[in-house]
């Protein structure tokens, strides 16, 4: 059981589609959508949501800075 | 499997967009290596908390528009002239942080001369240099950096030393110079690498701060609309070809000693 857990918001309007997020996520949570976006762009979203660590790799290598990331122990655990 | 929902609460937050990034959408493509180290930037200033006592000086090139991304105050400098303009405007205002932003074009082709002389005469700015071995905004000519048998619009059999001369490494030319105090090579494509880079940044707008000479912060960064791939084949492809002419790491660091 993972005891820690994390989560990505995605600013959508701002994404751009790159998928470098994608491949720098190493719990392969995050796929680029179906749906597009103002631009047009097919944004980032979060596929494995359960698999997500909260590492922020993602948010470090975005280069329009529209993804947070939150991480939270398991309140149960203890 | 944690069978939670994570609470989206400032305690639980891991990483933001930095404060002194603006809402404006960034014009890059989407990809660019300008948006991380425009995010590297922005977060150093704030954790020094140097927000109202810095002034950058924006280049021509793809990050022209730079002071509408970063909320500091901004001076924009005739191409080439950015270290020229920084000289002046860190004379005039010695406690200010003064720093540049230039592309490869800007630095290494138009303003080679304003460049070298600045960091000659060892002035305490700090420069960082994007450096992606092509011309970006115009749509992908040569650049003084392109590497050998890379193909671009104005080179499209390559570029070969016979017709083009050879790629400038013009970080290692400015460490010869005595009044370069710290000279390094880094690149933004992966978490680690975009770590190494913050500190790097960091540590030469200290030196500007410290008075200890010019700074040079070459980031080896992506094109991939004008290399004409995918940002994650840019990526690739960067690993294999420019970092064997372009390796990173320190190249000079006096202030350390």
């Amino acid at each position: 059981m993972a005891k820690i857990k994390g989560t990505v918001v995605v600013d959508t309007e701002r994404c751009k589609g790159c998928n470098l997020c994608v491949v720098a996520c190493p719990s392969k949570v995050l796929t680029l959508s179906k749906q597009v976006n103002g631009k047009g762009y097919s944004y980032c979203t979060m596929a494995n949501p359960d698999d997500c660590v909260g590492c922020a790799s993602c948010a470090l290598v975005c280069p329009d800075s529209c993804l947070t990331v939150y991480r939270q122990k398991d309140p149960s655990a203890n | 499997m944690a069978n939670f929902e994570v609470e989206k609460t400032p305690e639980n937050l891991v990483y933001a967009k930095p404060r002194l990034i603006t809402d404006n959408t960034m014009h890059y493509c989407p990809g660019c290596s300008h948006g991380v180290v425009h995010k590297l930037v922005a977060e150093v200033i704030d954790e020094m908390g140097f927000q109202d006592k810095t002034v950058a000086v924006s280049p021509v090139g793809c990050s022209v528009l730079a002071y509408n991304y970063i909320d500091i105050d901004w001076v924009e400098a005739a191409h080439g002239r950015a270290c020229a303009v920084a000289t002046a405007v860190k004379r005039l205002n010695p406690e200010k942080l003064v720093f540049t932003y230039q592309g490869d074009g800007d630095l290494v082709a138009i303003g080679a001369g304003e460049t070298f002389h600045a960091a000659n005469r060892g002035e305490n700015i700090a420069i960082i240099f994007i450096n992606n071995a092509i011309y970006g905004m115009t749509g992908g000519q040569m650049a003084p950096t392109t590497i050998l048998g890379m193909k671009t619009e104005t080179c499209p059999y390559g570029r070969t030393p016979e017709q083009h001369g050879w790629p400038v490494k013009i970080s290692k030319i400015l460490s010869e110079l005595n009044g370069v105090c710290y000279a390094t090579r880094q690149t933004v494509y992966t978490p680690a690498a975009v770590r190494k880079a913050k500190k790097a940044i960091r540590k030469a707008f200290e030196n500007s701060l410290n008075k200890k000479g010019t700074s040079i912060v070459e980031i080896v960064a992506t094109c991939n609309s004008n290399w004409k791939m995918t940002p994650e084949d840019a990526n690739t492809w960067m690993e294999a070809n420019l970092f064997p002419e372009y390796p990173l790491g320190d190249i000079k660091d006096e202030a350390a000693k």
